[in-house]
C-alpha cells in the first residue's frame, strides 16, 4: 500500500476513534446533569406511577452504559431520538435545519475562502506597503468586532436604511435558488467579514515565512515577478499551514454560527439549539452537540489529509 | 578590454548592521573593487567568510540579499550600466544573461515543484525556447552532467535525489537558458570529497562545452584552482590580489595570498604509542525503529594524550560512534572501556565524574552555546557543576582558561553573538577544558570555519594537549585536517572501519579502494589537478 494511503486511513480511522470518545462525553455530560427527564415533560404534579411508567417508556430505568449503547445504535442507524418539549423525530427536524446552516455555511465559505486567500498573497506581495496595511487594518477591525455589532451594523444600513436587501433571512421549502440567496445575502455578509481576518492573516503570515527560503531567492534570480514568485514558489509550499485554519473557520462558520442565525432569524442548527437549550430538551441538545463534534472531527481529518498530500516528501516518497 | 561581458569598476557594497544593544550602524561590505570577466573565461572569486565575495558575484545581477545595498561604482554588463537598473530592466536580465549556482542546492530547489519544472522554468518565464525544446536541452544537459538516467531525471522530486546530484542539476538548470554568465556560489562546498571531485568535473567541462563565462566562488583556493582562468582574492571586502591562476599559486605577492596559500602547514609528528585511555570493543548500534546497523562491529583504542582521527563521508556513522561513546545513544553490542574502566551504555546510569571526564566540542560553536548567557557564564558552568567553585575563585579559573585559549580576560562578560566564529569555538574548547576531562570528542570542529581560523584551532588544541594531556576523539571528513592532527587514524565507511592505525601507516601504500579514493579526492593546489586524478582513475578503469 501507499505509505501515504496508509497515513490517510490512520488519520480517518483516529477521527472516528476520536469521534466516539466524544459522543461519550456529550452523553455522560448531558446524563450527569441534575434533574428527570421524566418529570420535566410531566410537571411537578405527576404521581410517581406515571413518572415510573414514562421512564420504563423512555427506557430511562435502564443503566447508564446500556442507554448510551441504544442511543450510540440509534445514531449509527440514522435515529437521533424523539425531542421532549415537542415529542417529534430530532432527525427530520434536525435534517432541514442543517441544510439550512450547510446553505449559509456554504456560501460564506465559497466566498470568504478565496477572498482571504487572495487578500493574503496581495499583503504578502506588498508586505509592509499601503495595500498590506490596509487589508491588514481592514480585516482586524472587522474580526475585533463583535458578531452581533457587525450583524446589527448591516442590517441597520443595507437593510433598514438603505433597503437593499431583507432583513429577516426567512427560508421555506420550494423556495427558488435566487430567492434564496437574496435572502441569506446579509448573514453571509456578516459571516464573511468574522472569518475573513484569521485565514487572510494566516496566508500573508505562511507566506512571508516561506519567502525566507532559499529557493524564493533563486526564484527571484530566475527573474519571475514578484506574483509568480509568490504563487508558484511560495503558495505550494504555504499550503499546509493556511488549510489547517481555513478548516477551523469553516467549523466555525457551521457549529458558530448560533449569533449570527439568532440576529438575522434564519432557520438553522444554531437556532434550533438556542431553542431546545432553553427547553432543557436533552435529546436535542445531545444530537446536535454530536453533529457539530462530527463536523469539527471531519473538517479537521479532512484539514490533515490535505496537508498530507501538500507534502512532495510523502506524496513521492524516495 | 572593451569586449569584457562583464565590468565592475570601483564598486561599493553597504548594508545597515544592527548589532545587539546598540543603535543601527552602516558597514561597507565590499569597498572599492574592479574585476572584469570576458567572453568565455572564468573568474575565481576566493576569500574566507565576510570578505564580500558571494556579494559581489549577486552584485553581477544587481542583486543585494536582505538589506545589502550597491551604493557606488558601475556594474557594467554586455555593455550597460545595470547597478541602478529599475526592477523591471533586472528581471529581465535576471535569468537570462546571468544565471545562478548557489552553494546548497538541497535549499535552493522548491521542495513541492519537479526538478524539470524548475530547470526550464527560465526559459519558459523568459520565452527564450518553448517547453519542448527547453526540456531537451535539460535532458542534454542533465546527461553530460553525468546524472543518472537523463531522460526521466527531471520527473522527480528534489528530495529524490542526492545532494550531489542535485548541485549538478542546479548546474543543468543555470546553463538551461543560454546565459552568458553563470555565478556559481561555493557548488561543491557542502559535498562530501569524494563527490566533490565529480561534480567539479561536471561543472568545470559543461563550462568548456557551453563556452559560458562564469564566477566561481570558493573559500577553497585548490578547488578554485581547478577550475578558474583568473583569481581575485578578497579579504574584508576589499581587493587583496588578482591575477591569473598560475601567478596567484605558484608566485603570489601579498602576504595574505601566501597566507592562503601555504595553509595547513602544521607538522604534527605523532607520539609513541601509549596505554589506551578509550577503547572502542566490537561495539554495534542502530538508531530507535530502523532495522539497519549505523556501526558495525567497531573496535578501535585510544592512547591517553593522543588523537585518534575519524574518518568518513558523510553518513559513514562517524557522528552516531561519537553519541554511542558519550552514552546518548546506548550499543546493541559491545563496550566501552574508558581510563581502565567499564562506561554504562546509557547516559543516564554514567557517575558524575564518568561525564565530567569525557566531554564534546561541537561543529556549530553557534548552536552549541546559549545566545542569552555570557562568556563567563558558559564557561563558568562546568566549573560550579563539577568543582563547586564559586565567587572570586571561580572567576580566576575563568580567566585561566580565557587565557589558555589565548583570547583574555576582557571577553568574560560579553555575549555569543559578540564574538567571531573562531571566538566561538575557542570559547566552547574551553567549556570543555573547565571540566579537566582525560577526553574530549571534537565533532567537526573545523568544518564551519575559514581556514586561516581553523588552523589557528588546531594549533590551540594541539597546544592543549601538549600542556594538560588530554585525548581527542577527532571527527572530521577533512584530511588535511588529519594529517594536521592525527596520532592515529580510523577511515570509516558505511558504519565498518575500513582501515585503522598510525598515521603513519594509514596513509602509506598499500590502500585499499575506498581509502585510495578517498585520498586522492582531496583537492591539491595545483593546476591540473583535477584532470590528472580523472586521467588515472579513468586508466585504472580500463586497466581492470
Amino acid at each position: 500500500m501507499h505509505p501515504v494511503l496508509t497515513l490517510v486511513v490512520q488519520r480517518i480511522a483516529l477521527g472516528l476513534l476520536l469521534l466516539l470518545a466524544v459522543s461519550a462525553v456529550i452523553f455522560l455530560g448531558v446524563a450527569a446533569l441534575p434533574g428527570d427527564t421524566a418529570q420535566a415533560i410531566l410537571g411537578q404534579s405527576a404521581t410517581p406511577q406515571a413518572l415510573a411508567n414514562l421512564r420504563a417508556e423512555m427506557g430511562l430505568d435502564q443503566p447508564a452504559l446500556t442507554r448510551y449503547f441504544q442511543w450510540l445504535g440509534g445514531v449509527l442507524t440514522g435515529d437521533l431520538g424523539t425531542s421532549i418539549s415537542n415529542r417529534t423525530d430530532i432527525a427530520a427536524a434536525i435534517g432541514q435545519r442543517l441544510g439550512n446552516t450547510l446553505f449559509l455555511a456554504g456560501w460564506a465559505a465559497v466566498i470568504s475562502v478565496p477572498l482571504a486567500i487572495l487578500l493574503g498573497l496581495v499583503a504578502a506581495r506588498y508586505n509592509g506597503r499601503w495595500p498590506d496595511k490596509l487589508i491588514s487594518g481592514a480585516t482586524l477591525s472587522a474580526i475585533s468586532l463583535p458578531e452581533f455589532v457587525v450583524g446589527y451594523l448591516i442590517l441597520y444600513f443595507l437593510a433598514v436604511k438603505w433597503q437593499l436587501f431583507p432583513s429577516v433571512a426567512m427560508v421555506f421549502p420550494g423556495m427558488g435558488m435566487m430567492e434564496r440567496l437574496n435572502a441569506v445575502i446579509l448573514p453571509v455578509i456578516v459571516l464573511v467579514l468574522v472569518v475573513l481576518a484569521h485565514m487572510m492573516r494566516m496566508t500573508r503570515a505562511a507566506i512571508l515565512n516561506v519567502m525566507q527560503s532559499a529557493y524564493i531567492e533563486t526564484a527571484e534570480l530566475k527573474g519571475l515577478s514578484p506574483m509568480q514568485v509568490i504563487w508558484r514558489h511560495a503558495f505550494p509550499n504555504a499550503i499546509a499551514p493556511v488549510v489547517n485554519v481555513v478548516m477551523l473557520n469553516l467549523a466555525y462558520l457551521v457549529v458558530g454560527v448560533v449569533v449570527v442565525e439568532v440576529v438575522f432569524v434564519y432557520p438553522g442548527m444554531g437556532q434550533y439549539l438556542v431553542d431546545h437549550v432553553a427547553k432543557r430538551d436533552l435529546p436535542v441538545v445531545q444530537a446536535v452537540g454530536l453533529i457539530f463534534a462530527a463536523v469539527y472531527i471531519g473538517l479537521n481529518i479532512l484539514a490533515d489529509v490535505i496537508s498530507i498530500l501538500a507534502n512532495p516528501r510523502l506524496r513521492h516518497p524516495k | 578590454m572593451s569586449d569584457a561581458l562583464l565590468q565592475i569598476r570601483n564598486l561599493r557594497i553597504e548594508a545597515t548592521s544592527y548589532p545587539p544593544g546598540e543603535a543601527p550602524r552602516d558597514v561597507v561590505l565590499v569597498d572599492d573593487v574592479s574585476v572584469s570577466v570576458e567572453k568565455g573565461r572564468v573568474l575565481g572569486l576566493i576569500g574566507e567568510s565576510g570578505a564580500g565575495k558571494s556579494t559581489i558575484g549577486l552584485s553581477s545581477m544587481a542583486y543585494g540579499r536582505g538589506g545589502v545595498r550597491l551604493t557606488g561604482g558601475t556594474i557594467t554588463l554586455n555593455g550597460r550600466d545595470i547597478r541602478l537598473a529599475d526592477a523591471r530592466a533586472l528581471r529581465a536580465l535576471r535569468g537570462r544573461e546571468v544565471t545562478y549556482v548557489a552553494q546548497s542546492a538541497a535549499a535552493a530547489f522548491n521542495p513541492a515543484i519537479r526538478l524539470m519544472d524548475q530547470v526550464v522554468e527560465t526559459c519558459l518565464a523568459h520565452k527564450i525556447m518553448g517547453r519542448a525544446e527547453a526540456e531537451a536541452r535539460a535532458v542534454m544537459l542533465f546527461g553530460r552532467l553525468g546524472l543518472p538516467d537523463p531522460e526521466t531525471f527531471g520527473k522527480r522530486y528534489p528530495h529524490q535525489v542526492s545532494g550531489g546530484q542535485l548541485q549538478r542539476a542546479m548546474t543543468a538548470m543555470a546553463l538551461c537558458p543560454k546565459p552568458d554568465l553563470v555565478i556559481f556560489d561555493e557548488p561543491t562546498t557542502a559535498l562530501d570529497v569524494t563527490t566533490q571531485i565529480e561534480v567539479l568535473a561536471a561543472i568545470k567541462e559543461a563550462i568548456r562545452d557551453t563556452g559560458v563565462a562564469a564566477l566561481y566562488i570558493t573559500h577553497d583556493l585548490a578547488v578554485v584552482a581547478q577550475v578558474a582562468d583568473d583569481i581575485l582574492v578578497l579579504r574584508h571586502g576589499k581587493r587583496i590580489e588578482y591575477g591569473t591562476t598560475e601567478q596567484i599559486i605558484t608566485a603570489p605577492n601579498e602576504p595574505y595570498t601566501q597566507a592562503l596559500v601555504s595553509v595547513r602547514s602544521i607538522e604534527h609528528v605523532e607520539k609513541a604509542d601509549a596505554p589506551a585511555v578509550l577503547q572502542i570493543q566490537n561495539v554495534t548500534a542502530r538508531y530507535k525503529g530502523t532495522n539497519f546497523d549505523v556501526l558495525k562491529n567497531i573496535t578501535l583504542d585510544l592512547p591517553a594524550g593522543q588523537t585518534l582521527a575519524v574518518v568518513g563521508e558523510s553518513g559513514s556513522g562517524k557522528s552516531t560512534l561519537a553519541r554511542v561513546i558519550t552514552g546518548l545513544l546506548p550499543p546493541g553490542q559491545g563496550r566501552i572501556r574508558f581510563a581502565g574502566r567499564d562506561l554504562a551504555p546509557d547516559l543516564a546510569a554514567r557517575s558524575r565524574d564518568d561525564l565530567r571526564e569525557v566531554q564534546m566540542i561541537y561543529q556549530m560553536a553557534d548552536t552549541a552555546m546559549n545566545p542569552r548567557q555570557t562568556v563567563g557564564t558558559i564557561i563558568g558552568r562546568p566549573l560550579e557543576f563539577y568543582f563547586g567553585l564559586k565567587g572570586a575563585e571561580k572567576r580566576k579559573r575563568i580567566q585561566d582558561l580565557l587565557d589558555q585559549i589565548e583570547m583574555g580576560s576582557g571577553f568574560i562578560d560579553r555575549y555569543p553573538a559578540e564574538l567571531s566564529g573562531g571566538q566561538k569555538q575557542r570559547v566552547c574548547i574551553a567549556r570543555a577544558l573547565a571540566a579537566k576531562p582525560k577526553l574530549i570528542i571534537c565533532d567537526e570542529v573545523t568544518s564551519a570555519l575559514d581556514p586561516l581560523v581553523a588552523d589557528g584551532i588546531l594549533k590551540l588544541l594541539l597546544a592543549l594537549q601538549a600542556a594538560e594531556g588530554v585525548a581527542y576523539l577527532f571527527i572530521t571528513h577533512d584530511l588535511a585536517t588529519v594529517r594536521a592532527i592525527a596520532d592515529r587514524i580510523a577511515v570509516m565507511y558505511r558504519g565498518e572501519v575500513r582501515r585503522y592505525g598510525t598515521k603513519t601507516d594509514v596513509l602509506a601504500p598499500p590502500f585499499d579502494d575506498y581509502t585510495e579514493l578517498l585520498l586522492s579526492s582531496v583537492p591539491e593546489m595545483k593546476m591540473g589537478w583535477l584532470e590528472g586524478v580523472l586521467d588515472s582513475r579513468k586508466m585504472e578503469a580500463a586497466g581492470n
